[in-house]
């Protein structure tokens, strides 16, 4: 019917203004740096040979991604457990543990990072309990150092995989594990053969998800890590504000990005990002 | 999945104590933090020794951090206006629309939420130096808006496919013309949700860094950017009071988020 189809396409036009307002302040700015990365007085790839010819450049994206993997290994560790636990709860029980995990997500990142500067400074809350169990003689220094960056990445990034893996575990049919164990399965047997391998797209969505994330991480690797803790996002920033190369800048946030987004591509076809993000109960 | 109801065993034991102990590691800093900004003292310890209103004097007693409150407010407030505005509407086009290239556009307006936001804000500095328009709330509001639209689109869209069409189609069927039913059934049913999402992206705009930072001017800071500048000389104690003044909006946030959804749901039982 064309009344339909006209009603479709008027109901297409609401979308025009978002996407003129992202059009014009998000894509058109990024394409710019794309630009800069490649243009100075004339088209050349300098910066990207910059970026590669040079050792530390070469250093800080190893670090990047060293700490990346890091961190989504630290958070898929201790994040499965409290999914899976979270998941076989009661909804009720389930719903009010989850604020737990919600608060800390929706508090500013600039907070949690301060939080934990107060608690792993050298009088801080981790060093007196240490002390005081006589786990250590001295204040251990657990600030300004990459100890420091993988507590603090991991604190801001762990509810990212607790909610992914969640809204995928909340989707599998108790009744499986039940038939499982009526079929004389133990419980781990149960856990190993259904459930574990029925969660595994929650593990490949959380696991690329705080990947991704990880790789463009600022203020907490900015604030907690020492002189040789640097990343590629304060690499960027460095340049941008202190050096002032901005096509060398450009070419770093260009590679950083199109990581990014070959991530994003990734994750969308596992898991759907709303989906997580309606997890918050 | 519900409990199978057998919870004994080695095995729900250990998940058990592992999930506590990673519950406790994501409440307790939150919590201590808010302890420590009523401490007494002159260092943040734990334990306080006496506890006291000291910080938050410093916090709010003082013109600049008073300053920056107010210049976040303006800043949240105006990216709420725009993101939720533009966000309902894009709401309804991805719910509602059907047209090629609905999924690809809708991961596009997501798409804020995963580039990192280091180069999205030096992206948007290049781009306001360039029209002379860096150090302005409007510039900041603009910026937070392209963040904050994502969130909004998420809660609209989904509080969207909760809602029963036949409501509307009823509404129809008895006469009423497509903006009648849109403005009398449609709308006031989805409201909850709809101020649930201006809720969050106030939030997302008070809570940001980044954007902020690069776009602010020596006179134009919000409370995100002092702490940022505070905290690179030191680990400043007044910080716990202006931490906790955050967690508080969060928690203000979530709790009437919370409130409204269940509002919203309370009719059909």
């Amino acid at each position: 019917m064309t009344g339909e189809r006209r009603e479709a396409l008027r109901h297409a036009l609401l979308l025009v203004p978002a996407l003129l307002l992202l059009v014009a302040l998000f894509a058109y700015p990024l394409a710019g740096i794309v630009n800069r990365s490649v243009y100075r007085n004339g088209y050349t790839l300098d910066a990207y040979r910059q970026v590669i010819g040079v050792s530390v450049y070469v250093q800080v994206i190893a670090r990047t991604f060293r700490t990346a993997a890091l961190v989504t290994l630290l958070c898929l560790a201790m994040g499965y457990p409290v999914a899976y636990r979270l998941a076989t709860l009661r909804p009720r029980t389930a719903r009010l543990l989850m604020i737990v995990v919600v608060l800390p997500f929706f508090t500013s990142v600039i907070v949690r990072t301060y939080a934990w500067m107060v608690l792993l400074g050298r009088t801080g809350l981790v060093n007196e309990a240490l002390t005081a169990l006589g786990l250590t003689r001295a204040p251990l220094p657990l600030l300004y150092n990459q100890a420091g960056v993988l507590v603090g990445m991991t604190y801001v990034l762990l509810p990212y995989m607790v909610l992914t893996l969640y809204s995928v575990m909340r989707g599998i049919d108790g009744g499986l594990i039940r038939a499982a164990h009526s079929l004389g399965a133990s419980r781990f047997q149960a856990f190993r053969r259904i459930f574990l391998p029925l969660s595994l797209p929650g593990v490949a969505g959380g696991t690329l998800l705080v990947f991704i994330l990880s790789l463009g991480f600022f203020i907490t690797p900015a604030l907690m890590g020492g002189p040789s803790d640097v990343m590629i996002a304060m690499l960027i920033e460095r340049e941008v504000e202190i050096t002032l190369n901005w096509a060398f800048a450009s070419a770093l946030a260009v590679i950083l990005l199109a990581l990014t987004l070959i991530g994003f591509v990734g994750y969308n076809r596992i898991i759907r990002l709303e989906r997580v993000f309606e997890g918050r109960g | 999945m519900a409990d199978d109801g057998q919870r004994t065993g080695p095995g729900t034991l250990a998940i058990t104590t592992l999930t506590s102990v990673t519950l406790l590691f994501l409440l307790a800093p939150v919590v201590i933090i808010v302890i420590l900004s009523f401490s007494g003292a002159e260092f943040l310890r734990f334990p306080p020794p006496s506890l006291s209103l000291r910080w938050y004097e410093r916090f709010l007693g003082a013109v600049a951090w008073r300053r920056a409150i107010l210049v976040s407010t303006e800043v949240a407030s105006l990216t709420t206006l725009l993101a939720t505005g533009l966000g309902l509407l894009a709401s309804l086009a991805l719910v509602r629309g059907r047209f090629r290239g609905k999924g690809a556009l809708y991961a596009f307006v997501l798409s804020p939420m995963i580039v990192p936001t280091v180069i999205t804000a030096i992206a948007l500095y290049f781009f306001f130096s360039r029209l002379r328009a860096t150090g302005s709330v409007v510039a900041m509001a603009l910026g937070h808006t392209v963040l904050a639209l994502p969130v909004v689109v998420i809660i609209i869209v989904a509080t969207l496919q909760g809602f029963d069409l036949r409501l509307e189609q009823a509404a129809l069927s008895l006469g009423a013309s497509r903006m009648t039913a849109l403005r009398r059934i449609t709308l006031p049913l989805i409201l909850p949700g709809i101020f649930s999402a201006a809720l969050f992206a106030f939030l997302t705009s008070f809570d940001e860094l980044l954007i902020a930072l690069f776009l602010s001017g020596s006179e134009i800071q919000t409370l995100t950017v002092r702490i940022w500048n505070s905290l690179l000389l030191e680990v400043d104690p007044t910080i716990a009071a202006v931490s906790a003044f955050l967690i508080g909006l969060t928690s203000l946030v979530l709790g009437a988020s919370a409130l409204a959804r269940r509002r919203g749901e309370a009719p059909e039982g």
